[in-house]
């Protein structure tokens, strides 16, 4: 029979519930996962009582409220702060997105904090995402070309340069890929949609001159296929890009080149 | 690897010791933003050993955030010069820039920008296929007389094109990443030679040495010293820190450059590009009050007399909104298209960061902590300097700095918008190529000194132990709120004074520091504290330094010395801090003198927008 019951270790306990700050007026009820790799328990869900008086309006500020005022060891990656870095990247109210941006007045009751999902955890809030970054570098994300490179720049027409559009503003928070069930599934051998979107950044770019080794790097029954048009990757990016439509648009290529 | 230090494990001051892996490279870049990816990418294709530490996977570095463009005389636009872009600069930097440099910098950066492009950085276009450039302040044609059109452009998402480009290089050079290492002191052997630098992994709490010929320091800027700053919460510093520690100096800290269009409230960047495409600062009175401070260029001065502009408003009572405390940038008499094509990376931050759509309605900004035009001391190849014996440019072996960790110095007193990120492609390509003339691949590394790791492990393990009774976060504001309310736009000895009172009282209080965190692996708790003590070090040298520079000029606003005063002042100012928490003050005198006969030296004259 085969075993569908999760490891032991990654059963979620209830976790601390910490003291409410005494001066705030109005409070805001965090439940945040913790996971601590060096203490031996399973992961937790704590519940922290964040002063909105006293904390920006995003989700990161409050999970900086909190780690400047009730618990330093709370840890999350961040850095721009503005939506651009893709640091922060993890799954707020059932979905994944980036905590700088996401204002908690859309978020009703209770703000649960997640790690990105079927990563692995490193500690909290902060997954593991080797394999993402590995499957990214596998795509080439650099020009190929072959003819001689011109002494100025190389021609692309204003027509050519906005078919970029909608595709080279991915940060790589890797929102879409996490949030794909066919990538839970298989994500060794599924590029997921993130993956997936930057190959098509590049097979459009019309100065790029390796679109049929690209097609080929992609032409794989996982690698490309893997995608079933779930469409949980277009839903789940916060620069409001579309991959799934990329990924549509490299498999009618593949056709394309067939007939 | 472990082992081939020969140094072992180091014994901890309290507690087991801490292991220590070895690695031997030929270079060691810390940092992966542009300057640093771009120096490994160099020393990559010279066939040179190099690894590249970095706190953050590299497309998260701040470059990312860079919005309106980068400077070059590509002449797509109209008319263009490489000296025009010169005197540009020359006169940005209210000549304290060193004009070989900048001279350097300009005639490279068509060639910088071309490399790029060829990468596949995906410029915005004109119709006929070649590079959109847009105007930006301070840039001028035929030495001041008409408006440049000289800063290429990715709509304005220009740093984020431009990072992911680099790191497509990188990738295809296959570098050799170390993603998620905080860097924490250099090694520096008894003849003052840089041999490497400590890094602590954050994902296991072990600790790396990596030896090198050349250590490349592309830390960034401290922005993070500030309240509210466009800099990302990562701008810590880091290597300046390091360059302190090891009793070396930091050049021309009293500059820091306050960015006009901030978001009110959130900090978040509004790039001067927004100005370039043809919006405009009003005050609370309705006025295009730039026209009164810069009647020729207006609202596309450069950004220290804007941001002085904005600040004079808001005091004398004509800011915007409930409190007069900000003022308003239109940009809803732009052709939606216009926003759509080449802003849309600001009219989303508008309406996210201020709730605003700007295509109807004013964005509310204020002036923001943005860059430091001060840092490590270098030479247009980018090797660090110091001033010893004698000689004012010394250079310190082993070691290059780059980027706006480094002061080279192009921006002088004053950087102008889209040099920064020219600044990071130029120089790292010059610094890459300066170490392929210098070393030798795979070189023999001499015996590491005994105490090699003992910098980093002593401060490490006073950190990591700290019980004293104020959080990282509370001192860390505390430092925020004092260069926030005594070292900002305008400064007068009496504040500064002051300031120099309350930063030296912040710095006072770190041995009573307290780290919760006692973990080992993603301690952030600990790099948060490790960071602010590179924060509050620069913190200290910036306020000394701007105390101890009595005139104005560029981001130096005395209003007690209202004059730029060149006789006396027409200097970079060194500041090194001893263990104890003195700052000690020299000079190096301003690069009068140009590269190449090319071009003349600029001599200094009133600077008028």
């Amino acid at each position: 029979m085969v075993q569908f019951n999760l490891p032991k270790n990654s059963r979620l306990t209830e976790g601390k519930t910490w003291a409410r700050p005494s001066a705030a007026r109005e409070v805001r009820e965090y439940r945040i996962y913790r996971f601590n790799p060096e203490d031996g328990h399973n992961p937790r869900v704590d519940t922290y009582y964040v002063d909105t008086g006293d904390c920006g309006p995003m989700v990161l500020d409050a999970l900086i409220w909190i780690k400047n005022n009730i618990d330093p060891t709370l840890t999350f990656r961040r850095s721009c702060r503005e939506g651009v870095c893709g640091s922060c990247a993890m799954n707020i109210d059932g979905r994944n997105t980036l905590a700088c941006t996401k204002d908690m007045a859309d978020i009703g009751g209770t703000v649960k904090v997640y790690p990105l999902p079927h990563q692995p955890v490193v500690k909290d809030l902060v997954p593991d995402l080797t394999n993402f970054y590995a499957q990214y570098a596998s795509i080439e994300p650099w020009l190929h070309t072959s003819s001689p490179t011109p002494e100025k720049e190389w021609r692309q027409s204003h027509g050519d340069r906005t078919k970029l559009d909608g595709l080279y503003e991915c940060i790589l928070c890797a929102c879409c890929s996490t949030s794909c069930p066919s990538y839970w599934w298989n994500s060794e051998r599924f590029l997921g949609p993130a993956a997936l979107l930057q190959a098509q950044r590049w097979i459009v770019d019309s100065r790029d001159e390796a679109t049929g080794e690209r097609l080929d790097n992609l032409e794989d029954p996982f690698r490309l296929y893997r995608c079933h048009t779930i469409m949980n990757c277009a839903n789940a990016c916060p620069k409001h890009l579309n991959p799934a439509k990329a990924i549509a648009e490299i498999k009618q290529k593949m056709v394309e080149r067939k007939v | 690897m472990a082992g081939n230090g020969s140094n072992g494990s180091a014994p901890a001051v309290r507690g087991p010791a801490y292991p220590i892996e070895d690695h031997t490279y030929d270079v060691v870049v810390v940092g992966a933003g542009g300057s640093g990816l771009r120096a490994v990418v160099g020393c990559s294709e010279a066939g040179l050993k190099t690894a590249c530490i970095t706190k953050v996977f590299p497309t998260r570095s701040h470059t990312v955030a860079a919005q309106g463009g980068i400077a070059a005389s590509l002449g797509n636009m109209g008319e263009d010069d490489w000296r025009w872009h010169m005197y540009d600069t020359v006169k940005g930097a209210d000549w304290l820039g060193d004009q070989d440099t900048i001279e350097y910098m300009c005639r490279n950066a068509p060639a910088a920008v071309y490399e790029l492009e060829h990468w596949g950085l995906p410029f915005s276009r004109r119709e006929d296929g070649k590079i959109y450039q847009r105007p930006f302040g301070g840039m001028t044609t035929h030495f001041g007389k008409g408006t440049a059109q000289r800063t290429c452009a990715a709509a304005d998402r220009t740093g984020h094109a431009m990072l992911h480009t680099m790191y497509g290089q990188a990738l295809r050079h296959s570098a050799e990443f170390y993603i998620e290492f905080f860097a924490i002191d250099l090694i520096m052997d008894e003849d003052g030679r840089c041999r490497g630098v400590i890094a602590l992994k954050l994902d296991d709490g072990t600790l790396h040495r990596f030896r090198a010929h050349m250590t490349i320091l592309a830390t960034g800027g401290y922005g993070r010293a500030y309240f509210s700053c466009t800099s990302a919460h990562t701008c810590t510093g880091d290597g300046n820190a390091m360059m302190l520690r090891a009793g070396l100096p930091l050049q021309d800290m009293e500059f820091v450059q306050f960015h006009p269009t901030g978001i009110y409230g959130a900090g978040c960047l509004i790039t001067e590009g927004a100005r370039g495409e043809g919006a405009y600062l009003v005050n609370g009175e309705g006025e295009r009050f730039m026209e009164r401070y810069a009647p020729s260029a207006k609202d596309l001065a450069s950004r220290d007399v804007v941001s002085r502009a904005m600040t004079i408003e808001i005091r004398e009572g004509r800011g915007c909104g409930k409190l007069k405390d900000h003022i308003h940038l239109h940009l809803d008499h732009l052709d939606p298209a216009v926003l759509a094509e080449r802003l849309p990376g600001i009219s989303e931050s508008a309406r996210i960061f201020a709730g605003v759509d700007l295509s109807r309605e004013p964005v509310p900004i204020v002036p923001t902590v943005h860059y430091n035009m001060g840092g490590i001391a270098t030479n247009y190849h980018g090797e660090a300097l110091t001033k010893k014996g004698g000689n004012d440019d010394c250079v310190v072996p082993g070691l290059m700095a780059l980027g706006e960790a480094a002061c080279v110095s192009v921006h002088g007193a004053n950087r102008l918008g889209s040099n920064s990120l020219i600044d990071l492609v130029v120089f790292g390509r010059a610094a890459a190529m300066r170490c392929a003339e210098i070393l030798t691949p795979n070189d023999k590394h001499p015996d590491l000194p005994k105490d090699s790791a003992d910098l980093s492990l002593s401060r490490l393990d006073k950190f990591r132990n700290a019980s004293g009774s104020t959080g990282t976060a509370q001192m860390r504001i505390k430092m925020q709120k004092v260069m926030q309310s005594n070292c900002a736009v305008f400064r007068t000895g009496q504040v500064l004074q002051e300031g120099i009172k309350l930063i030296d009282e912040v710095l006072g209080g770190v041995p009573d520091i307290k780290v919760t965190d006692r973990s080992l692996i993603w301690n952030s708790d600990l790099i948060e504290t490790l960071e602010f003590d590179n924060l509050i070090a620069q913190a200290v040298v910036t306020m000394h330094a701007a105390a101890n520079r009595t005139e104005s000029r560029g981001a130096h606003a005395r209003e007690d010395h209202p004059e730029r005063d060149d006789k006396t002042w027409m200097k970079h100012t060194l500041t090194w801090l001893d263990r104890n928490g003195k700052v000690t003050i020299d000079y190096r005198p301003v690069h009068t003198y140009t590269l190449t006969n090319e071009v003349s030296y600029i001599e200094p004259k009133a600077r008028v927008y």
